[in-house]
């Protein structure tokens, strides 16, 4: 295999030490909730880690509004493009989606698969990334253009790379699922884990819990397969509401970009604590950074 | 500050073939075969020699196909999950229940598809005759093509890239043997990309009725469905409407309704304020919708008295209403 070096890509992503991708085959069960969820928490796990997250998601791109970073703009340096930090000055949550480079939100992308690849190829190549404990990628729905173009670029830090497969515990979300694990299995990556995403809701009123997906499909898939199963997570109204946050007003919006800083995300980071959600999270996380491999060259 | 770089000429998004190189100009664009990034183009010669500028030839076959087809309906939203094979499937199913109308279904997400399982018919497989595919039917009126049909096994995954699922879409529409029908409704994958262009482009000819737009409460969604009906205005399909799904939750122990999926920026109904598009109605979360699709039943004959059935249904009528049937 050809040095890291080598490759554009390989010299930017040369001090990532892990590379998280998150991905599942169905649309709308929590992929970029859980690659919010994961860069969160594994930015909090010391205070020196640091984290980035790159949303490839290319026509449907969830995480800036998820990390409250609607309307940022992406920079140009002489050295690459500048991620949009959502930590502000502590600079430890960076963050890359096509969203930032939208004139109005509203707009679509409407490009085909060439052009896809040739942007993810420049998030890959061209984002002045640093040094990174981690990288997470978000990515859409379905095993396409998106997840052929990340492996194909990714190859010289083939070996750093792992996934993660989110699922509901449907058996209609279950078949994407399985298609999901297939294609990680075609391109040899690792898997660390399933999680169970929307497991359940409870009702606000009486405390009653629904099965609002089913429930257990999940965990029954990965015992199937031989995968680790990283937890199940039930339906956070609070989480939901935190991810969707309405934005603040544009006028003092503008006023705190002009002070550089993201004040919004720091409350993120902390309202996200509270959610009956972050604790079984983090147990989650805990197992999937048990099961990464050990960074090469290092102990 | 650059934010990106924008080519200069936009091209028609429609007159960009899947297999052409990151910066092509379309192939109907006056620069076809001698803007820059033309060098090096498999097609470039073919492209500057100017036939390109006419029509695709699988054109005039989709159009034969499609002369017998009355209305054509697409399903989109540009979130995934938020329930278009569901919605697309209890469409059907309504039609359906009409035995003086024939139905087909088509399932355009070659990366995911569900209707078969939906349906309850994921074990069938496609027949090949003289006349073309032949669909499967659910019942004699309700014909169904899915790629699901032709995978050796359910496990394996489609990774194919645009141009793979472009060739398919052609034939789902010029080779199968769909035979006169009333309704012709079509499941989108999520997003606005190939498998959305493809369809656009291919009935181009024939003409579209109509989308009908799906989406989900909360923001997250409703800026992806901002960005797909900014999609449709941009490729000229007319959006019959938009449907709310997920839209509160009955608890079946004390009754209370909830929002699990909070509308903290207006939900469907000021979103389609917004955009000037009709709100056709809102779905409450029933979680019998999720097992009777797993299930692969019909949602709305098993069970007629769920409130998420009457709105199923009053969204149908008003579908058929703004289509004038």
């Amino acid at each position: 295999m050809a040095s890291p070096e080598d490759t554009p890509v390989g010299r930017r992503l040369q001090h990532v030490k892990h590379i998280i991708i998150v991905c599942s085959g169905k649309g709308g069960v929590g992929k970029s909730s859980v690659s919010t969820q994961l860069a969160l928490s594994l930015r909090a796990a010391s205070p020196t880690t640091r984290v980035g997250i790159l949303d490839v998601d290319l026509t449907g791109p969830s995480i800036p509004r998820m990390l409250g970073l609607d309307g940022h703009s992406v920079h140009q340096s002489s050295d690459g493009w500048v991620p949009v930090y959502a930590d502000g000055s502590e600079a430890r949550l960076a963050c890359m989606s096509v969203g930032f480079l939208l004139k109005r939100k509203e707009d679509s992308v409407v490009w085909r698969g060439p052009k896809k690849n040739a942007m993810i190829r420049q998030f890959l190549s061209d984002v002045r990334w640093g040094e990174l404990d981690y990288l997470v990628i978000d990515t859409p729905p379905g095993t396409s253009d998106e997840h052929l173009s990340l492996v194909e670029h990714m190859a010289p830090v083939h070996s750093r790379i792992s996934t993660v497969i989110v699922t509901t515990p449907q058996a209609v979300a279950l078949l994407d699922a399985m298609k999901c694990l297939s294609f990680t299995r075609a391109t040899n990556l690792p898997v660390l884990g399933l999680i169970e995403n929307m497991s359940g809701y409870v009702c606000p009123c009486c405390g009653e819990i629904s099965n609002v997906f089913s429930i257990g499909g999940g965990e029954e898939m990965a015992r199937r397969e031989g995968l680790q199963f990283l937890g199940s997570l039930p339906v956070d109204t609070e989480l939901v509401s935190l991810l969707d946050a309405v934005e603040p007003a544009d006028e003092e919006f503008d006023v705190m970009l002009a002070e550089g800083g993201s004040r919004h995300s720091f409350r993120l980071l902390e309202r996200y604590d509270k959610t009956p959600t972050a604790p079984l999270f983090r147990a989650i996380v805990e197992k999937a950074v048990a099961a990464l491999p050990a960074p090469e060259g290092q102990e | 500050m650059i934010a990106v770089q924008q080519a200069v000429p936009i091209p028609d998004p429609l007159s960009v073939p899947a297999n052409a190189p990151e910066h092509c100009p379309g192939t109907d664009s006056e620069l076809a075969g001698k803007a820059d990034a033309c060098a090096g183009c498999a097609n470039q010669e073919i492209c500057a020699s100017g036939v390109t500028r006419g029509p695709d030839p699988a054109l005039p076959l989709v159009r034969e196909r499609m002369s017998t087809v009355k209305r054509k309906i697409l399903v989109l939203s540009g979130k995934g999950g938020v329930g278009k094979s569901t919605f697309t499937a209890q469409l059907g199913w309504a039609f359906a229940a009409d035995e003086t109308l024939q139905t087909g279904i088509m399932d355009v997400d070659i990366c995911g598809p569900s209707i078969p399982t939906i349906f309850g018919i994921a074990s069938e497989q496609v027949h090949a005759s003289s006349s073309g595919w032949s669909p499967v039917y659910v019942q004699d009126n309700l014909g169904v093509m899915s790629v699901g049909f032709m995978l050796p096994s359910s496990k394996d995954a489609v990774m194919w890239r645009g141009p793979k699922k472009n060739g398919l879409i052609s034939q789902f529409l010029k080779d199968v043997d769909w035979g006169a029908l009333d309704y012709l409704i079509i499941d989108t994958p999520p997003g606005t990309s190939d498998e959305h262009l493809s369809i656009v482009t291919y009935l181009k000819e024939s003409g579209i009725d109509g989308a009908v737009v799906i989406t989900t409460p909360q923001e997250v969604a409703l800026q992806d469905v901002r960005r797909e009906i900014d999609f449709c205005r941009k490729v000229g399909i007319p959006v019959i409407g938009l449907v709310e799904n997920m839209s509160g939750f009955v608890c079946p122990n004390c009754k209370n309704e909830s929002q699990i999926f909070k509308p903290s920026t207006g939900g469907g109904r000021r979103l389609a304020q917004d955009m000037g598009v009709d709100f056709l109605g809102a779905v409450p979360l029933d979680p019998r919708i999720g097992k009777s699709a797993d299930y692969g039943v019909s949602f709305l004959d098993e069970y007629p008295d769920s409130p998420a059935s009457t709105a199923y249904l009053d969204i149908i009528d008003r579908i058929r209403q703004k289509l004038g049937d």
